[in-house]
């Protein structure tokens, strides 16, 4: 049986498109030390070190965790890395939380990033390989099509995507440390926005962001001891399924559905739509929240757009999904699922400031990458399970 | 802890080149193989981790290909460090303490043949704004810290010249070396040098090469094989990166892991420790006590083959294998990455159960 597992610390950067003001050390140490700062926990207080962040290639450093080992206190400590695509952030959380759950160790650190104004992402992403398309278009030429067979499929409203937009901008405007700030955004100034890969406009893309999330973790004993509102794991799961296989269906991957069914069974969940008060699901296009909240049983397959259409998604509405702002107003790539798990844990504490869902104390945080293939997701609470 | 058994390892004859495969197609029958041999299907399989790099094949998510080795259909609970697959093994035992899965598969892959100077790329992982523009090469450092070890007055170009011949001789009766032989010490002494005081015995040629293994809880692994080897203690440290602030002729990160794995160098039976260059063998032998084990490096070590991300992960296949085939009880695994010894991990194995 596993242990405890408790969120006892978060840090984040201020993500921006470049922070020119800190280097590669100096991004990753900003979001550390806010998460050492609340967990009232020094360098030397943390066992072992959780790296995580997207290719090696966006920033041109092989293996970071080589180079950031003293920066990031993990000298004569245990360090690991971890890389799972899109999803990293959530996957380098949950690797941090099996050493606390495996009794392995009582406190550990886990911080992912990404500096994009250090990258090339686009040409990081498009390599010639041998025998295969090129992905010349990035990642919104890949999941247009699926945006289109999702809309094809449901019978969604053209504007559906266009009110996620707007949403997450707003709820941008209520956390200080998102990127994009767009007080004037509107359902008008979306859709006027140029189109890029049809039917993804402009403004229904995220942003390429300089940014770093850390945690701190700890055992149930430290967990006491050091916070009065710790944000306890309920569960964690990661699943992958391949890349190009004709069975898959890319719009609701089975992947994704057998994690959070795992997931809410390890969690001891029955209804997801009932029992968890808010989500923060990861959505770099806008229409991945309406496909996103039926891959995780948060409405019926085809359902998922009236929730966004209804307004249920919005903070104040009965599922609350990115109340950050999400990764359509801050995208450090790398740290981006892990803001994702981190803004749940923020929720549940009742530390989210303006954006916090009102007695918040189940919330899910979730993180996807590859061609929608690899998932990771948690459930944190606020009551000790 | 959980007692967490070894039940098969495979591996691929290290090439000095692979052209016709690729990582998939070379990851495919090694993990059949290591399946097979533990009469396990994939499904069988509840948690599978790797351990790569995008920066030899220059792909990015380079491990999301080597999937089709595995099948991920249905989907499966998968993870990867970019590191060496020794790092994944350690994943997997971490796994099976949880009691997140049973049955863990961890394989690392790499074609080191891939770039065209595969030094040039490996020294993408040292301090970006400081020490790459000046185009230093991860073999320089070595050669660096070889002078370092030799002016202590600790070690000989001899003893270094002894090292590179044992581990060539041994490599002999490995199957899958890629180079190994029966040298005088006078004709690796007199070898062209590549680095000054290193010649090309004394550093690991580039290699291409997977591996794979299966690794289980005691109730599991008991069913699977007549004689698991297990899991008695595994950690890893890391040591700063930068050169100056480190004295290169030691390796504390490997002299912590090996404390903290329980290692009881004086009563090993075998270890198999991952040393690209001749002289870091030396260091590691001093820093982690390995002076009366009875057999180092039965299989060559890296000098006669060292697929990198694979290379820690073969140590510890290493030690099981001598230990399965009755040829010792205890043994050590060793794995290490960066510049200069900066990381390294240490599992120690046993045996007899209980």
């Amino acid at each position: 049986m596993a242990n405890l597992c408790a969120v006892v610390g978060i840090g984040q950067t201020k993500h921006d498109t470049m922070r020119g003001d800190v280097s590669i050390p100096g991004l990753v140490r900003e979001a550390a030390l806010r998460a050492l700062d609340d967990a009232g926990l020094s360098w030397d207080d943390i066992d072992a070190v959780v790296l995580g962040k997207a290719p090696d290639m966006f920033e041109g450093i092989m293996m970071p965790e080589l180079f950031l080992a003293d920066a990031l206190g993990a000298v004569n400590k245990p360090m690991m890395r971890v890389h799972t695509a899109g999803s990293v952030g959530g996957s380098t959380a949950l690797v941090a939380a099996n050493l606390i759950q495996g009794g392995i160790h009582e406190r550990v650190l886990t911080v992912a990033f990404e500096k994009q104004s250090e990258s090339e992402a686009m040409w990081a992403l498009s390599p010639r390989i041998p025998f295969q398309p090129p992905m010349l278009a990035g990642a919104g030429g890949y999941f247009a099509p699926l945006i289109r067979a999702y809309i094809r499929r449901t019978d969604a409203p053209a504007d559906v995507g266009m009110r996620v937009a707007v949403k997450d901008r707003l709820n941008a405007l209520k956390n200080p440390y998102a990127h994009l700030k767009m007080p004037d955004i509107n359902l008008e100034t979306v859709r006027k926005s140029p189109m890029l890969w049809d039917p993804i406009r402009y403004l229904e893309t995220c942003p390429s962001s300089d940014g770093a999330c850390a945690l701190v973790l700890t055992s149930e004993n430290y967990a006491r001891k050091l916070s009065a509102k710790p944000a306890w794991v309920l569960g964690g799961q990661m699943r992958t399924e391949p890349t190009m296989f004709s069975g898959r269906d890319q719009v609701l991957p089975l992947a994704g559905r057998e994690c959070a069914k795992a997931l809410y069974g390890e969690a001891g969940i029955s209804d997801p739509g009932r029992e968890l008060d808010m989500a923060e699901l990861y959505v770099p296009f806008s229409w991945f929240e309406p496909m996103w909240l039926e891959n995780v049983g948060l409405a019926e397959p085809g359902c998922g757009w009236k929730l966004t259409s209804e307004g249920e998604t919005e903070i104040t509405g009965s599922m609350p999904i990115n109340c950050s702002g999400g990764v359509m107003s801050s995208n450090p790539i790398g740290a981006s699922g892990m803001l994702r798990f981190a803004e749940a844990a923020l929720q549940v504490r009742g530390m989210a400031g303006e954006h916090q869902v009102d007695g918040a104390t189940k919330a899910l945080g979730h993180a996807y990458g590859g061609g929608s293939q690899f998932f990771s997701m948690w459930v944190v609470g606020a009551d000790k399970p | 802890m959980v007692d967490v058994g070894i039940v098969g390892f495979s591996q691929s004859t290290m090439l000095a080149c692979e052209p016709e495969k690729t990582d998939a197609e070379m990851l495919s029958p090694v993990i059949t193989e290591v399946l097979d041999g533990c009469g396990l299907k994939r499904q069988d399989v509840d948690f599978v981790v790797s351990g790569s790099t995008d920066y030899l094949s220059g792909i990015p998510f380079s491990f999301v290909h080597a999937l089709d080795a595995i099948g991920v259909w249905p989907p499966v609970a998968e993870s990867h460090v970019e590191m060496d697959a020794a790092w994944a093994f350690y994943e997997a035992w971490v796994k099976i303490q949880t009691g997140g899965a049973k049955i863990a598969l961890v394989y690392g892959f790499g074609k080191s043949s891939t770039p065209n100077d595969l030094d040039q790329v490996m020294a993408m992982q040292l301090d970006p704004y400081h020490l790459v523009p000046l185009g230093i090469k991860p073999s320089s450092l070595a050669a660096l810290q070889a002078r370092i070890l030799l002016e202590s007055g600790r070690a000989t170009m001899e003893d270094m010249a002894l090292v590179a011949q044992r581990n060539l001789y041994q490599g002999q009766s490995n199957p899958w070396s890629l180079r190994s032989g029966n040298f005088s010490l006078d004709a690796l002494l007199n070898a062209p040098k590549i680095a000054e005081p290193l010649s090309e015995f004394d550093c690991a040629p580039v290699t291409d090469g997977v591996a794979a293994m299966v690794v289980a809880t005691k109730d599991v692994a008991e069913q699977l094989v007549e004689r698991p080897v297990w899991v008695r203690g595994i950690d890893h440290r890391i040591d700063p990166p930068a050169m100056g602030v480190r004295d290169l002729s030691d390796a504390p990160s490997a002299r912590l892991a090996c404390e903290k794995a329980g290692a009881h160098c004086d009563k090993l039976d075998v270890a198999e420790i991952y040393a690209p260059y001749s002289h870091q063998e030396l260091i590691l032998r001093e820093v982690m006590g390995l002076a009366s084990v009875e057999k180092l490096n039965p299989s060559g070590g890296v000098l006669c083959g060292h697929p990198i991300m694979s290379a820690g992960l073969i140590r510890i296949g290493e030690v099981f294998r001598y230990i399965t085939e009755g040829k010792g009880d205890r043994g050590l695994g060793h794995a290490t990455s960066g510049s200069c010894l900066q990381q390294n991990l240490v599992v120690t194995l046993e045996g007899k159960h209980g």
